[in-house]
């Protein structure tokens, strides 16, 4: 289970073949899905267990005597315990099922710096997060009065500068946001180190940890941040669902999210009493086979081992980055070592949006825009890259066909004389 | 072997997208609007001059795709002397062609080589964001308009 046992290479070709979505023709040419940091395929595996959990368990949680409830019910708090597993949460209390990354963060928004903060305090964020670890922020400001500060990102090469990281954060900072790897330049922050920093000035942390959760070993202990976000569609796991850990301390102060049902212990008519961390935050109906299918999920990558998966996706986008390189006229983002499985790019020739609609008539899935980092794009002076994503049922030959269409795209745009 | 992509791509959409005319600021304008297209980021300022109710001089600058700025080049030197009347028409059937590859292709003339992006409908937007900053132009609107905005034609 653990990812130290696995030192073998895992067989990737046969670790394909769990995802029958990649065995296709669109546009009569062979797919190449490389926009994983959208959204990642689902193994066979995962399929499985949504049907499984439908044609035999399907009913409601928490609240029948029935059997079927019973199973729902152990089927939902198992995927809570698998989570806490995932993320190596103290206990399941920890774990809180939300629909994503982006529901996560507002939940945090909401329910602890909707309370904790007032006017004048700040909230640290950084130049390179992802609109939604920016807007709840924004939102919380404007209602409580507190200020943004952002860290900022050094150019093309995408690396936080923190030369005045400790300053920054005595200046009045209750919370600092981080995202753990970014989605349109591939850096990986030192998010171990940047929350240790702020701990030591009492800062609250959280981190945003849609693009690594499902790619590398994520470990909220290690890391010692008191929330983190993760999306289960980006890490094999069906879209609806997400988890959001949180530290048991913190959640048991912080007022509930959403009101209703299942997030209650007593209900009178005029007060009621709130329900146990973490049902207090889960109001209504969640999102069952989800949690059931982001369990068998998160079974899969750990079955490989996520270190193996980050090494796989690293290569690649190592790989790709080298070969877009030597292209020429070409402008490359994000740090020229250590990138994650993502590589941005815009030819000097061609726009973004133009590859992108080329490239998918040959079958080559990529993302262009702005990538939800508008402030990034801004800073960058740029209004929107090409990004090729990569995940660990991708191979080399993928990226040789992402070059060859780079070519013909290349070809195609040049005037003829 | 590129069928679809040819039409998208004909060659005078390739040529004024690497030249596109009327491409400058107008000095004299009496009247600007500027375009986004919040998807993709392209930017576009159309600059008019109305004499009258005529279009008697019309330009553009920013930054797009090969689309949307070969887009804002024809369109600038189609409506050079058009009324404001003709050039709402011209909207209504242009969003037509570029949606469902059924208008008169006669009446709109050179914009007839948009025809083949009915089908790459996330590549509509693209081409209407010219369309929808000159509708705001001549309607005084110096706000920023998005394609996301859907404005609707008025009467001529
Ligand atoms: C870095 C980052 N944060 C947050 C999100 C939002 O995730 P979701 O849309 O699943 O809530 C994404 C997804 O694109 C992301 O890449």
């Amino acid at each position: 289970m653990s990812t130290a046992k696995h030192h073998h290479t895992p067989d990737w070709a046969a670790i394909r073949a769990d995802f029958p979505v990649l065995d296709q023709k669109v546009h009569g040419k062979q797919l190449v899905y490389l926009d994983n940091a959208a959204t990642s395929q689902k193994p066979l595996p995962v399929l499985n267990a949504l049907r499984r959990y439908y044609e035999h368990d399907n009913a409601n949680v928490h609240r029948g005597i029935h059997e079927l409830s019973n199973r729902a019910t152990a089927g939902f708090e198992a995927a809570r315990e698998r989570a806490a597993k995932f993320l190596n949460a103290r206990a399941k209390e920890e774990i809180i099922f939300t629909r994503g990354t982006t529901e996560g963060i507002n939940l945090v928004a909401h329910a602890w710096a909707g309370t904790h903060l007032k006017a004048g305090d700040k909230i640290l964020l950084t130049e390179m997060e992802h609109h939604s670890n920016i807007v709840p922020w924004q939102l919380v400001a404007e209602r409580t009065g507190a200020k943004l500060l952002y860290v900022p990102v050094t150019g093309d090469e995408g690396l936080l500068d923190l030369t005045h990281f400790d300053k920054l954060l005595k200046e009045g900072v209750k919370l600092f946001a981080v995202t753990h790897i970014s989605n349109t330049l591939g850096t990986v922050n030192p998010v171990a180190d940047l929350c240790h920093r702020a701990r030591e000035h009492g800062v609250v942390t959280l981190v945003d940890a849609a693009q690594s959760a499902g790619h590398c070993p994520v470990d909220v202990q290690a890391i010692g941040c008191d929330f983190l976000a993760m999306s289960g569609h980006k890490t094999c796991g069906p879209t609806g669902i997400g988890v959001l850990y949180g530290r048991k301390e913190r959640l048991e102060k912080m007022a509930p999210y959403q009101g209703g049902g299942e997030m209650i212990s007593h209900v009178g008519f005029f007060k009621t009493e709130w329900n146990i961390v973490p049902h207090k935050f889960e109001a209504g109906t969640p999102d069952i086979s989800g949690a059931v299918g982001l369990h068998a999920a998160m079974d899969y990558l750990d079955k490989i081992g996520r270190a193996a998966i980050f090494k796989h996706d690293c290569e690649l986008a190592a790989y790709a980055y080298e070969r877009l390189a030597s292209l020429g006229r070409i402008r490359l983002f994000g740090p020229k070592t250590n990138h994650a499985g993502l590589v941005s790019f815009l030819l000097d020739d061609v726009h973004a949006h133009d590859v992108v609609t080329f490239a998918d008539r040959l079958g080559v899935a990529l993302r262009g825009g702005h990538h939800c980092n508008q402030p990034l794009m801004h800073k960058l002076g740029v209004e929107s890259t090409a990004r090729a994503s990569f995940y660990f049922y991708n191979t080399p030959a993928e990226v040789d066909r992402l070059i060859e269409v780079i070519g013909e795209i290349r070809k195609f745009f040049t005037p003829k004389h | 072997m590129f069928e679809d992509l040819n039409d998208l791509y004909q060659q005078v959409i390739l040529d004024h997208s690497r030249s596109p005319r009327n491409f400058k600021k107008l000095d004299g304008a009496n009247r600007v609007a500027h375009g986004h297209n919040p998807l993709c980021g392209d930017r576009i300022t159309i600059y008019l001059h109305l004499d009258g109710d005529v279009i008697s001089d019309i330009s553009f600058e920013g930054s797009g795709c090969a689309i949307s700025k070969a887009s804002a080049s024809v369109m600038t030197t189609t409506l050079k002397g058009k009324t404001i009347a003709e050039a709402q028409k011209m909207f209504g059937q242009f969003r037509e062609l570029v949606t469902t590859e059924k208008a008169d292709s006669e009446e709109l003339g050179k914009l007839a080589v948009f025809a083949g992006v009915h089908k790459f409908p996330a590549r509509v937007k693209c081409a209407i964001l010219a369309w929808h900053a000159l509708v705001s132009a001549l309607e005084g609107r110096p706000c920023t308009v998005t394609t996301e905005e859907n404005p609707t034609v008025p009467k001529p």
